[in-house]
């Protein structure tokens, strides 16, 4: 066996390395050196991104059963960014008597899913494929299921593991006829042995192309969304909602590119009506949501929606903008989720109603969620508006004019909502809001860092230039 | 010349700066933050000017150079979006002229908004505003200047809506900002166009001088123009409606309301030049493609001048009298651009404008900021509740004097040169349109010295409770002397050494006919003025009861306000928002709450299926992927 093939897989090397120190840390360490732990783990997982994205060898390992594009890469990057802010606003959940044991379990199982989520981005074959989602899964409800004495977070689990266990059935089962007719399951082999006449294969590719709009969580496979939203610690939930989404929509965006070619008429009709039903159902249940992390759920899948926008015109520039999108994405949705799992774990406060007033005790954080809004609504100046501009021209690009006037009009409805949350924080009054917060300093560096990124990634077009140097179409 | 970035950076940062500090700063540290970073940003721009006028210059013609220009947006294979930097002549003389003029109202404001609430609001304000304007005149490509034009709509949209607890104020805002931007819809439709048939925003490319970019526009026509007229044309109209030519002139004088200091820095100096600006920044398209949208702009601006000129006679309230004037020589700075040519002495127009744009700035920002302190010492802008000044406020008085004489056209205060070699320009063009500026060049002088002796002269000044009014503090009597100084020696500056339409050097003489037709139009109006204004008499009073009619439509402004309103209310409220409305109402609300009933309704019956049943999940994905796979297997 030749050794150099490892070398492609550096990033998955070096996470590897730190998800092992981590595990022995946790393991030996007494009690007086796990007060360490969380800055170790930062640390270590800040050198890990940085490694990450320090360019290096691409090409296809283990006879194509690995593949590593620039791409690839960008995209990992993105999620180790992603995955870095969601660690830094968790060590104020650790902090508290309750979650002190669990901490080490956290960043082992998050690091375990995130590593899934690398092979399954540079899979060269749907074994490996099926294994990094699996991997990317499993541990993600013991993840949900993290407070195991709330009954809401045991509650979500099951739900996530039964959901995830049968979108995995019907998943290989769509691989398996895809398997059945073709004879290979290699991705560079399969285009040529995929064709639109033989319905066997195409119901194949539609079984199996569902588990990825389930880890999408688009409509109407959306169902665990909410409940597992809500029920989920906070932490988990924001980096369900950004990590798990993005990586899966550029996945699905890979397959269909490189693999599913010849379906192209195929899954561009899917993508229409599902980017329809999820867009508009999402926001039309986001409007009467209570919870504010309900309610993200229901954004969120609104922004699946939009992110399919990218997909489905098959072109270069489509995946740059996708990228660019989840890019944006992380840090507004990061921003909101920061604030609430702040105030969540000072005041235990979750509801839309309780936000009232909240501007005048925590100016700093109700701007913080302004942004948020902002970006996520999509108004310029912020990287919000850039990406949705982005994404839009992609999609009106290649001639899907309807699709992009139903989106535009549903950017409208979403704004309502959106802004219902500003107008509960700055406008409305409230006899008792939340008293002042004070935030620790780890909370605090992810908030800036999303601020930042906001506000600059939209203005300055280095990110959307670099991003597009490596995207490539059908 | 790297250096001149920090030109932009340093107001953007100052702005936020204030902004975001401003409950924990002091009124005086805002205002002296902010007064020591204009003083940089108008030390850069001096420093700027003299290297460029020294040393880009290149076998007798100026040089364009770009220090600075970062890619911004993508769009598509040609079109894109830059920022930058672009020096050239008039951008360099805009840099002089808005920081300048924006430093004096930095130190001016530091005296009359003393004690205001939202001091610290006003000065990231201003600083809001000066890095906005700076951003259009630097501007490298024409999306570039745009982006600022609408932020320096919104800086003085905020600005004139400062005191926004008074409706007035609020209400002048609204209207400026809707207004100027409505125009600059146009604006934006005809940079579209331009840019769809060049596939470049770029200043460089589209003044290179090589035509045949534009082939494709001319070539195709649309109702009797070609296309390039069209785009031309609109974008003139953005440049009319920041520049309040006719019809879009409503906001100015309402724009009033906002604080003195930013009425002499937005409203008479730096924004409401823009136009002019605009039409001299993309002057060699203009004049080599679009000569007959050229000579439109003429004949808009000599009919605005005459037409604010006449209601300024008429006005009573200070700053009303001063915005006219303001509208009239706007007027004057776009005729003498409508009639100039290109090259050697056929630009004396351009250049004749550029220096009136100049001089202009100075001494109606002097004017604004002696009405500020007079507004200041008798808390009233009402003529009628003036008199008899000039015991008073002696500095004040003289600055106003000179500034009055300067804009009359009385040598050798700045505003003679420029308004004679104007005045030249457009005689050169035609004789009826010289005649036509001349009296309007009349009636400036008449009403100018109107407004001078009825607030320095004429009946005495008494107030009811006492009061007795008083010379202002230093940081408002030291600009109104700098300005003043600026007006007596500005017309001295050779000009057309360093301005000029083709950009070589042009030597300007006095033509001593116009010069002498003109001082003596202007010493005939000031003698007029003089004798109906200097004491109290009761000719005015009688000319006024002869011409009733004609004084009542000027007074209330030719009724265009209420033409506007007619049609806003009756014609587009009445006629088309209302059966909108109604629609709205009816239709599109009735079909939201019937969708959020529905909504309702089925989130409701799935919260029932919700408790605990997976099974439902599953039920339901599973169909969907059925449906799925029947849709696909369909096509």
């Amino acid at each position: 066996m030749d050794f150099s093939d490892f070398l492609y897989m550096r990033s998955e090397l070096s996470l590897l390395i730190v998800v092992i120190f981590l595990l022995l840390y946790d393991i030996i360490a007494g009690k007086k050196s796990m007060v360490y732990f969380q800055p170790i783990a930062i640390v270590l997982f800040a050198i890990h991104t940085i490694v990450t994205i320090i360019p290096y060898g691409t090409g296809e390992a283990f006879g194509g059963m690995y593949q590593n594009y620039p791409m690839m890469t960008v995209v990992k990057s993105i999620l180790n960014i992603a995955t870095f802010i969601v660690f830094l606003q968790a060590k104020n959940w650790f902090d508290t008597d309750k979650f002190k044991n669990e901490r080490g379990e956290f960043y082992f199982l998050t690091l375990i899913t995130l590593l899934g989520m690398y092979f399954m981005i540079s899979s060269g074959n749907f074994l490996l494929f099926y294994i990094g989602l699996e991997m990317a899964s499993i541990p993600m409800a013991t993840l949900i299921a993290l407070d195991k004495k709330n009954l809401k977070s045991a509650e979500a689990g099951i739900k996530y593991i039964l959901s995830a266990a049968f979108s995995s059935g019907i998943m290989l089962f769509g691989i398996s006829y895809i398997y059945g007719t073709s004879g290979t399951l290699y991705f560079n082999d399969l285009p040529q042995l995929i064709h639109n006449t033989d319905p066997l294969q195409i119901m194949g590719f539609v079984f199996f192309i569902v588990g990825l709009f389930f880890k999408i969580s688009l409509v109407p496979f959306h169902l665990w969304t909410a409940d597992v939203y809500e029920g989920a610690p906070t932490n988990v939930t924001s980096y369900l909602s950004v990590v798990s989404k993005g990586s899966a929509s550029f996945v699905l965006m890979t397959l269909l590119y490189k693999v599913f070619v010849n379906l192209i008429v195929e899954w561009q009709t899917i993508l229409f009506w599902i980017i329809i039903i999820s867009i508009t159902l999402a926001n039309l249940f986001a409007i009467r949501q209570k919870n504010m992390k309900r309610f993200l759920a229901f954004s969120s899948i609104s922004q699946a929606g939009y992110i399919l926008l990218g997909i489905i015109g098959g072109t270069a520039y489509g995946m740059t903008t996708l990228v660019y999108y989840i890019f944006v994405y992380v840090f507004s949705n990061l921003a909101a989720f920061g604030v609430i799992s702040t105030i969540e774990n000072k005041s235990g406060k979750l509801n839309i109603d309780e936000y009232k007033g909240l501007y005048s005790t925590n100016p700093i954080l109700s701007f913080v969620m302004m942004l948020a809004m902002f970006s996520l609504g999509g108004i310029p100046p912020f990287a919000g508006f850039f990406s949705k501009f982005f994404i839009f021209s992609a999609a009106a690009q290649q001639g899907f004019y309807l699709l992009v006037i139903i989106a535009v009009l549903n950017t409208i409805i979403s704004l309502y909502y959106y802004l219902l949350v500003i107008k509960a924080m700055f406008i409305e009054h409230n006899e008792k809001p939340i008293p002042a917060i004070k935030s620790d300093t780890y909370s605090n560096v992810g908030l800036v860092i999303c601020s930042a990124g906001i506000l600059l990634v939209g203005i300055f077009s280095f990110f959307m230039e670099s991003i597009n140097q490596y995207s490539f179409g059908i | 010349m790297e250096y001149t970035i920090y030109i932009l950076l340093l107001p953007l940062f100052t702005f936020i700066f204030i902004g975001l500090l401003s409950n924990k700063l002091s009124h005086k540290t805002a205002g002296i933050i902010g007064t020591i970073s204009l003083t940089i940003i108008t030390i850069l721009s001096y420093m700027t000017a003299f290297e460029y006028f020294t040393t880009q210059k290149i076998n007798g013609v100026y040089q364009t150079i770009v220090p600075f220009n970062q890619l911004w947006l993508n769009l598509g294979a040609n079109l894109h979006i830059d920022l930058g930097i672009m020096l050239d002549p008039i951008s360099v003389m805009m840099l002089i002229v808005v920081s300048t003029v924006s430093l004096m109202v930095h130190i001016y404001s530091l005296g009359y908004m003393k004690g205001e609430v939202g001091f610290q609001r006003y000065y990231s304000f201003l600083s809001l505003f000066t890095f906005s304007m700076l951003g259009l005149v630097v501007a490298t490509n024409i999306f570039q200047m745009y982006i600022f034009w609408e932020l320096v709509g919104v800086s003085s949209y905020l600005l004139i809506g400062f005191y926004y607890t008074k409706p007035e104020a609020v209400a002048a805002s609204k209207k400026a900002f809707i207004v100027t931007r409505f125009a600059d819809l146009f604006f934006l439709i005809g940079i579209l166009i331009l840019s769809f048939f060049t596939q470049t925003f770029d200043f460089g490319i589209l003044m290179s001088g090589d035509g045949s970019i534009f082939n494709s526009a001319i070539g195709t026509t649309f109702i009797g123009g070609s296309v390039l007229t069209w785009a031309m044309a609109l974008i003139f109209v953005g440049g009319a409606g920041k520049s309040a030519m006719f019809p879009f002139h409503i906001w100015l004088p309402d724009a009033m309301e906002g604080p003195t200091p930013v009425s002499a820095l937005i409203h008479a100096a730096t924004m409401v030049v823009a136009g002019v600006f605009l039409v001299a920044r993309l002057f060699p398209i203009y004049i080599g493609f679009t000569p007959e949208v050229l000579h439109g702009i003429a004949y808009v601006g000599a009919f605005t001048a005459m037409f604010s000129a006449i209601i300024a006679i008429v006005q009573t309230d200070i700053k009303r009298v001063l915005a006219f004037s303001t509208i009239s020589q706007i007027g004057f700075m776009m005729v003498a651009l409508g009639v100039s040519g290109y090259e050697g002495h056929e630009g004396l127009g351009y250049m004749s404008s550029m220096f009136h744009l100049f001089t202009h700035a100075m001494f109606k920002a002097l004017l604004f900021l002696g009405a500020g302190s007079i507004i200041h010492a008798v808390h009233s802008n009402e003529m009628n509740q003036m008199g008899g000044l000039r015991k008073y406020m002696p500095i004040t008085h003289l600055t106003f004097l000179i500034a009055c004489l300067s804009i009359s056209g009385i040598p050798p205060f700045s505003g003679f040169f420029s308004k004679d070699e104007i005045l030249t320009a457009t005689f050169n063009f035609s004789n009826g349109l010289g005649i036509w500026m001349t009296v309007v060049a009349f009636l400036t002088a008449f009403y100018m010295f109107r407004l001078y002796y009825n607030i320095f002269w004429g009946k005495e000044y008494k107030s009811e409770n006492g009061h007795i009014p008083h010379e202002s503090p230093i940081s408002m009597t030291f600009p109104l002397i700098f300005l003043a100084a600026v007006t007596l020696v500005s017309g001295f500056i050779p000009f057309g050494k360093f301005v000029t339409a083709d950009r070589a050097e042009y030597i300007i003489h006095l033509d001593w006919t116009v010069a002498t037709i003109s001082i003596s139009v202007a010493i005939i109006a000031i003698l007029l003025a003089t004798a109906l204004y200097r004491k109290p008499s009761n000719i005015p009073s009688k000319i006024v009861s002869k011409t009733k009619g004609l004084y009542k439509a000027a007074y209330h402004r030719f009724y265009i306000d209420e033409i506007y309103l007619f049609i806003t209310k009756s014609v587009i409220f009445k006629g088309i928002s209302q059966p909108f409305a109604w629609f709205d109402r009816h239709i599109i609300d009735g079909a939201m709450n019937g969708l959020a009933w529905i909504t309702n309704w089925t989130s409701l019956k799935i919260r029932g299926f919700q408790s605990g049943q997976v099974q439902w999940y599953a039920y339901v994905f599973l169909l969907g992927t059925l449906l799925i796979t029947i849709l696909a297997i369909a096509i």
